[in-house]
């Protein structure tokens, strides 16, 4: 019973993530981006954008200029997410790739760091009375959520210590369709019901900020205007109720 | 009345510190004259919704930056209105969050069914107050979007939420009437062909007797190699015309005929400040047509800074391609691009010293800073200015470099707000600029500070006293360069 609500579960939220978010991205891409809108000074050459993406996606460039507090704590966070979500692969991977096995200690000082960096920008989010004004009750939830995620996968590390040889003989039943029984241990409950609501809310909340950094039209243009002649792409998608203006030079006499 | 500090204080949250800021809104015939109701429709709500639903559609960034901010509060402190007034509503954040809360209740699954937790609103009367108030406190200088790690630029939610405005019968007076005199006369100013003339005939008169030499203003003078489109505060404003008379020695001493447009008499563009692609395209459909009727083979840009943001990125989209112009210049080209390829030439005989009575810094505006590029590497739009001001000053001295560049602080007046009826918000929102102004004038004798922009000009001359300055301090960077042009019998 508790391991087909969890299989279910699982299937279900990441069909709900992957599903949800390739619409919400495509949705975007079907959008016209009518006008050269790039924060300047901005690359010149496609190759200069993909560099300036990737130093917002791997160092938060722009978030270093803005604050170095959320940066920091905001980094520590992504960062020491991303060396977690690695660890966690050996429950996918059988057998396990070796560069995975090579870095399972980190999987535990990550762990605190991300804690660490989440308490500081919930900290933040609290103290600061600007960054409290514009804080919703979602907000303040999302940084609760990760939290019990990361503590309770430190828990099971350090505390309550689960049957990881069944848990992931379970994981990989999912992936094969071969249900295997889930370990009943209350931590590892706690955190995979957390990492299921995470999944369901992703695409519809703003944790879509991951993917969406790529489409941010002020960061991802290359700043040619003069070169390239850049048409709004209105023409075929506008609505019919609506005048569509003009693009083409007019003849003249 | 701001108080100038050593160094800029991030001000307490004061809700509603400028709760009673607004401009006028623009009468009937105005509304009319630009295809939006003439007053606030009755079904108000449903238009708004529709037009906003419309929007959404059309601008990728729009729905992008509804969704992405994840509230971090990195562009929290970053606004020079919030830095002014401590209003909160001024923060970039929560000026976009005005438009969020009801993308939000109305567009997104997780506002239509839970919008208490995620802070969605009804579109209600109290908000559209607010849009009103708020989207016009905006000067859509893009400083936050620096500093969003998503490249959320306000400035698109500010232009969204104007152009909803307008189209539910509240644009904005100042902005809807200046346009309205651009499709009627040709320019901002309203000023028709004839005094355009008298005007340029006093310039040559004055110019003449002033150096001695007869410097030219032509007018629709056809076959000119270049058309100069400037905005036309340019024609008589203080300090801007001193601007014009730079730009029309450096055309003389470096032999290019040129002229300007009695047509298409303006630079500046305000379609772009109410976020009408529409409007924005009509008034630059002026200018095509004017370099075309006059057979022109170059465009050169006066300065202005929005204007420049709109020739430079949006032209080639809305009016281009410039295939009729000479393929050897970029078109269009910004006068300072020009004035500082005639300087690399050696075309121009400068004289530095006659400003050794100034010691000078440069005002980057917004627009040229953060939406436009001159030259041909990024960042041109910074070192190009400043070369052109050390070839013809021998004192510069930059302000702070977390108020230039990139960084820099709008002076309070752009995007649309250029009128008395803000006077307050213009004044509070130029502190930022004004104390990295007094810590180079205290620390260095700064005695002036020169701009490529024809709002900051009129901006700064206006608060600059306020702030105790003297308002002469604010000047062109083409009068700096006119005044160091040595004119001698060889020319």
């Amino acid at each position: 019973m508790l391991t087909a609500i969890f299989a279910i579960g699982l299937y279900l939220a990441v069909l709900v993530l992957v599903v949800g978010t390739a619409f919400r991205l495509v949705h975007y891409v079907r959008i016209p981006v009518p006008l050269v809108i790039p924060t300047t000074p901005a690359p010149i050459t496609r190759t200069g954008v993909v560099a300036r993406l990737l130093r917002e996606v791997v160092f938060f460039e722009s978030l270093f200029k803005g604050s170095k507090w959320t940066w920091l704590f905001g980094w520590i966070f992504h960062f020491a997410m991303l060396m977690v979500l690695l660890e966690h692969l050996r429950y996918v991977s059988e057998p396990v790739w070796l560069w995975i096995v090579a870095i399972q200690w980190i999987g535990l000082y990550a762990g605190i760091a991300m804690c660490l960096g989440l308490v500081g920008l919930a900290v933040r989010r609290v103290l600061v009375d600007r960054i409290r004004y514009i804080s919703a009750p979602s907000d303040h939830l999302m940084l609760l959520l990760l939290v019990g995620i990361g503590a309770s996968g430190v828990g099971m590390k350090v505390f309550w210590h689960t049957d990881i040889v069944a848990l992931k003989a379970f994981v990989i039943g999912l992936i094969r369709f071969d249900w295997q029984p889930l370990p009943g241990d209350p931590a590892l409950l706690v955190h995979l019901s957390l990492v299921i609501v995470l999944m369901l809310i992703f695409p519809f909340s703003k944790l879509l900020h991951a993917p969406a950094v790529f489409f941010s039209p002020t960061r991802n243009m290359v700043d040619t205007p003069r070169e390239h002649r850049h048409v709004s792409g209105w023409e075929e998608t506008r609505t019919s109720h609506r005048k569509v203006a003009s693009h083409e030079p007019k003849p003249r006499g | 009345m701001p108080v100038i500090t050593e160094h800029l204080q991030v001000p307490r949250v004061q809700p509603d510190a400028m709760a009673e800021t607004k401009p006028f809104v623009a009468k009937a015939e105005f509304q009319e004259a630009l295809g939006f109701p003439g007053k606030l429709v009755d079904n108000w709500q449903s238009v708004a919704l529709d037009k906003m639903s419309e929007l959404l559609g059309k601008y990728r960034a729009l729905p992008v930056f509804l969704d992405a901010c994840v509230k971090c509060g990195a562009c929290t402190d970053k606004c020079h209105y919030y830095l002014g007034t401590g209003d909160p509503k001024n923060m970039p954040v929560a000026r976009q969050d005005l438009m969020r809360n009801v993308y939000r209740r109305y567009f997104t699954v997780a506002g239509r069914y839970f919008p208490k937790l995620v802070g969605a609103q009804d579109l209600t009367e109290s908000v559209l107050e607010d849009w009103y108030r708020y989207y016009h406190q905006c000067s859509e200088c893009r400083r936050c979007s620096v500093y969003c790690p998503f490249g959320i630029d306000t400035a698109e939610i500010t232009m969204a939420g104007r152009e909803i405005l307008a189209s539910v019968g509240l644009g904005q007076k100042y902005a809807n009437e200046i346009i309205g005199k651009v499709h009627k006369i040709g320019n901002n100013l309203g000023l028709p062909e004839p005094a355009l003339a008298d005007t340029l005939t006093g310039l040559e008169e004055e110019v003449e007797e002033d150096i001695g030499v007869k410097v030219r203003f032509p007018l629709d003078e056809a076959g000119a190699d270049v058309l100069l489109v400037t905005p036309s505060a340019d024609f008589f404003a203080e300090p801007h015309v001193d601007g014009l008379i730079g730009y029309a020695k450096v055309f003389h001493q470096a032999g290019i005929r040129w002229t300007l447009s009695s047509y298409a008499s303006e630079a500046a563009n305000f379609g772009i400040f109410i976020g009408n692609y529409d409007q924005m395209q009509k008034v630059a459909e002026r200018i095509r047509q004017a370099a075309l009727d006059l057979g022109v083979r170059r465009i050169v840009i006066g300065e202005c800074g929005h204007a420049w943001r709109v020739a430079y990125s949006y032209w080639n989209t809305l009016i281009g391609p410039f295939d009729f112009l000479d393929t050897d210049y970029p078109a269009p080209q910004h006068v300072c691009e020009m004035t500082y390829d005639l300087i690399q030439r050696g075309a121009l005989t400068l004289d530095p010293s006659a400003n050794d009575n100034k010691i000078v810094t440069f005002h980057d505006s917004c627009n040229v800073s953060r939406g436009s590029r001159m030259g041909s590497i990024p960042g041109g739009q910074f070192t190009l200015p400043r070369e052109i001001i050390q070839a013809v000053c021998n004192h510069f001295v930059d302000m702070a470099p977390e108020t230039t560049h990139e960084q820099t602080f709008c002076c309070g007046g752009g995007g649309g707000l250029l009128t008395d009826d803000l006077l307050e918000l213009r004044v509070k929102g130029a502190l930022p600029r004004v104390t990295a102004l007094k810590q180079v004038v205290d620390n260095h004798g700064v005695t002036h500070m020169a701009a490529i922009c024809a709002i900051c000009k009129s901006q700064f001359s206006k608060v600059l006293p306020i702030y105790g300055f003297d308002m002469d301090m604010i000047v062109s960077v083409h009068q700096l360069v006119g005044d160091a042009l040595v004119f001698d019998s060889a020319h």
